[in-house]
């Protein structure tokens, strides 16, 4: 185990390396910076070269990577251009996003999973078909659609809730986002949970399990469940990450000043320093996401061994 | 019972989890802001230094606390002096500025001469790289302290000189007569020693001599401004305060104005235009904004100038019907355009209403003849390149070609072309990599036609992305600058105006007018030129 842990972390090097190189490469491509900077105007060339040279622009992009690498390591992200450092924009961003996914997750795995159960158990039944349609729908309906419905049924028309977060982003004003962003997450939660319970509904050890007269609260709660949601937790490890990721539609949607929005922010004004240093994050993010979610794999099913 | 254990374990750090994350938060109680008003803001793009700010969100902040030499008139524009005394000239070209006494910064210093002359240097400094340094090359001095190549030779403009504590002297590199009209624009504030000596400090916590004064400033959240306790000028805040909140979305805005938890929201987003009347119970106005939108062409290709083509460029502004354009695609939140400047100027700076003439209107029978007596398009087909990122000007872009096309009976003469980034698309335009027409629109500094003119249209000018070139025009715009009798000067600016337009060196679209919606909690609410609240003016009810 403690061999396969160091290669997996070993193995995190490179694609690490090559995903933000990438990123960079993609970010420094679409455009100059400085051109955007001074909106329909064209710079003074004074001021546009000590910019440029500020921003080590004139470099060519490999050494521009070396810098900005070198400056990762020492915790340093650079600055945004409106002066911010990237690290401080983090420390408001990433508390936000990390609230929100976690509302949403918890939403997520309670609702995802029961659903998943109670069709599963009654399978072909009228149960399973409702969940059938209902987690169709879910993942029919685009995300930015189902939030702004929402918003503004249950917001405005109802006002049940503020239909836009506050800036100190209680827990109560997360519910409505972290359902809009567990939506499609949770849709095959379930469907994940229902194969996985039907199936092991007709095994062998179930069978037994009820024959030897256990109550039935017992044999769902300890024997199905345990072995049924082995490849749900997979998926919830993952998605972790996916949903930080996929916060970009939602936060905005919902006013929440997190990881979204602030690339989104970045992205629309061409600011490299912002896009890279939060999606270096998130890289770093899903892989420890997976890598976590390699090593729980054998910690709930020892029949699976790392050579 | 291991499985159960294990599930209260779990259950339990999920509680613990969303009580840690839950706390901290309910700073910003219901009570604390009673009195204030809540406004949609969005993060500035730049340091909010005055001399660094070039868009709308930051200068939002500088028009608040800052009070410059001159101001605008909110309804005639007309600048007036706010900071100045006096400013005199003799020359149009060597200026004496006397400031009013006793006047103090909100942390209490007092404000002088050397304010003033302090802050414009530093501005003008290239190793400072303020986006607005430009707007200093008129005084003397500029070319060595921002030299187009090499580093600076000098450290402050030769062109400023302090006589005493309240006057000091301007000389300008040339004659400009209207150039104290610019004096309102908020590149020219004055900077307290503090921005010198601790500039972290004040980046945090910006210090100005405006109506207010920021009292906390959570970047990325939210900003806190009361009103400033030294300011003696004609604003003197109607409320006990503003709170700029940061909003991730306009629509977003939108709906926390529907709800209640926003008292003015200057950025309606287009699609909410048709309800917002509706929804805001009348609570609501639209007025043309000193930014406009309009197409140029690329006068550094041969086939677009040509002899004949200046008829093809006027069959093109003639083919595009504007009206319906702004009344089916804006909804009214924009207004054709009737010259090359903006209503919000009034007729004093330069406005007029009457001066685009045929050129501005629709006339699809006289258009396509003058296109076709020109020649036709070069090759029979073009494209109208616009940036496809933000402000959504593919609407319009694709919407005008179609009224080209319809008036030349040719689905396919004319289609937009999107370009994916606003700073890609700068970059071909600055190259002169553009092959036809393309989005040239444009935001006022101040209101006055001068700066509607100089920048997009003087031979070589920053902002001339056509590379278009006029002698007669040119020499226009220098005797006006000479013409110390500003009215006159404003009549010789209308004349450059026309040779602009008589060339259709722009095909002038609309005016992009600002959009106000505030709740009923508020009352007073009216845009300045530059299409901002005026939220000294506006009261609250408890």
């Amino acid at each position: 185990m403690g061999r396969y842990v160091l290669r997996r972390l070993l193995q995190m090097v490179p694609v690490f390396i090559g995903t933000t190189f990438l990123i960079f490469v993609m970010v420094y491509a679409i455009g100059d910076p400085i051109a955007a900077m001074f909106g329909d105007r064209t710079p003074d060339p004074a001021t546009a070269a000590q910019i440029r040279e500020s921003l080590h622009l004139n470099d060519p992009l490999w050494s521009q990577y070396l810098q900005y690498m070198a400056g990762i390591f020492q915790g340093d992200f650079g600055t945004s251009f409106n002066g911010t450092p990237v690290t401080e924009l983090m420390g408001t961003a990433f508390p936000n996003t990390i609230k929100l996914t976690l509302v949403a997750f918890v939403i997520e795995l309670v609702v995802g999973v029961s659903l998943g159960v109670v069709a599963g158990m009654r399978r072909g039944r009228l149960a399973d078909t409702g969940v059938l349609i209902f987690t169709l729908l879910v993942i029919s309906i685009p995300t930015f659609v189902m939030g702004y419905v929402l918003q503004y049924f249950i917001g405005i028309k109802l006002a049940w809730t503020a239909p836009a977060v506050s800036i100190d982003v209680n827990m109560d004003e997360l519910l409505l986002p972290g359902i809009v962003l567990a939506g499609v997450s949770l849709a095959y939660v379930s469907r994940l949970t229902r194969t996985s319970i039907a199936e092991n509904m007709r095994s062998d050890y179930i069978r037994t399990a009820t024959a030897k007269g256990l109550p039935r609260r017992r044999v769902v709660s300890i024997h199905l469940l345990r072995n049924s949601l082995i490849p749900v937790v997979t998926f919830l490890g993952t998605d972790i990450g996916g949903l930080m990721a996929g916060a970009v539609v939602t936060e905005r949607i919902f006013n929440i000043q997190g990881v979204g929005y602030q690339l989104y922010q970045g992205i629309s004004r061409q600011n490299s320093p912002t896009v890279v240093g939060f999606v270096t994050i998130l890289v770093v993010v899903f892989l420890l996401a997976n890598l976590l979610v390699d090593l729980l794999y054998a910690v709930l099913d020892p029949r699976i061994r790392y050579a | 019972m291991r499985g159960a254990k294990s599930a209260t374990w779990v259950a339990g750090a999920i509680v613990v989890a969303l009580g840690a994350t839950a706390c901290g938060g309910n700073s910003g109680s219901k009570s604390d802001e009673a009195g204030f008003i809540r406004a949609n803001w969005g993060d500035p793009q730049n340091p909010l230094e005055p001399a660094n700010t070039n868009e709308v969100l930051g200068g939002k902040v500088l028009d608040m606390i800052f009070s410059n030499l001159k101001e605008y008139d909110a309804k005639t524009g007309e600048a007036k002096n706010a900071s100045a005394e006096s400013i005199e000239s003799k020359d149009a070209q060597n200026f004496t500025i006397k400031i009013k006494k006793g006047l103090k910064f909100s942390n209490g210093e007092a404000i002088t001469s050397k304010s003033f002359v302090d802050a414009w240097n530093y501005a003008a400094l290239a190793t400072n790289a303020q986006k607005n340094a430009y707007f200093f090359a008129d005084i003397e001095g500029y070319d060595k302290t921002s030299p187009a190549e090499g580093k600076p030779t000098e450290k402050t403009l030769s062109g400023l000189k302090i006589v005493d504590d309240h006057t000091f002297t301007v000389k300008l590199n040339k004659k400009f007569s209207t150039w104290p009209i610019r004096l309102g624009y908020k590149a020219f504030a004055p900077l307290p020693t503090q921005f010198f000596k601790d500039h972290e400090a004040y980046l945090k916590k910006p210090v100005g001599n405006g109506p207010y004064a920021i009292e906390e400033y959570k970047k990325g959240t939210q900003m806190k401004l009361v009103p400033n306790k030294y300011y003696s000028g004609d604003h003197k805040a109607k409320n006990k305060g503003v709170l700029l909140r940061v909003f991730t979305d306009s629509n977003a805005a939108y709906v926390a104005l529907q709800s209640g938890q926003l008292d003015i929201d200057d950025d309606i987003p287009a699609e909410q235009i048709k309800n917002a009347k509706t929804d805001l119970k009348g609570n609501y106005f639209t007025q043309p904004a000193g930014i406009y939108q309009g197409v140029t062409f690329p006068f550094y290709k041969k086939e677009w100038t040509k002899p004949g083509m200046e008829k093809v460029r006027k069959g093109l502004s003639m083919a595009i019907d504007r009206k319906s354009i702004t009344e089916k695609i804006y909804n009214g939140t924009r207004t054709p355009m009737t010259d090359l400047s903006s209503p919000v100027l009034g007729d004093a700076n330069g406005y007029d209403k009457n001066i685009c003439g045929d050129v501005c209107t629709y006339n699809p029978t006289e258009a396509k003849k003058l296109i076709e007596e020109g020649g036709g398009i070069p090759g029979g087909k073009m494209t109208i390149s616009y940036n496809a990122d933000k402000d959504s000007h593919k609407q319009w872009a694709d919407a005008a070609c179609n009224s080209i096309n319809k008036v030349l009976g040719d689905d396919k003469a004319c289609v937009g072309n999107p370009v994916g980034t606003f700073g890609d698309f700068r970059n071909q335009i600055t190259k002169g990599e553009m092959n036809g027409p393309f989005r040239a629109g444009w935001q006022m500094d101040y209101p006055h036609i001068e700066n509607f003119l100089t920048p997009l249209f003087a031979t070589g000018a920053s902002s001339n992305d056509g590379k278009w070139s006029n002698k007669e025009f040119d020499d226009l715009m220098k005797q006006a600058a000479a013409e110390p009798d500003i009215k006159k000067a404003t009549d010789l600016y209308k004349q450059a105006e026309k040779v602009v337009l008589k060339d259709v060196v722009n095909i002038p679209l609309f005016y992009q007018n600002g959009t106000v919606g505030w709740s009923e909690k508020v009352s007073g609410v009216k845009l300045n030129p530059f299409s901002v609240p005026v939220f000294s003016d506006i009261s609250v009810k408890d």
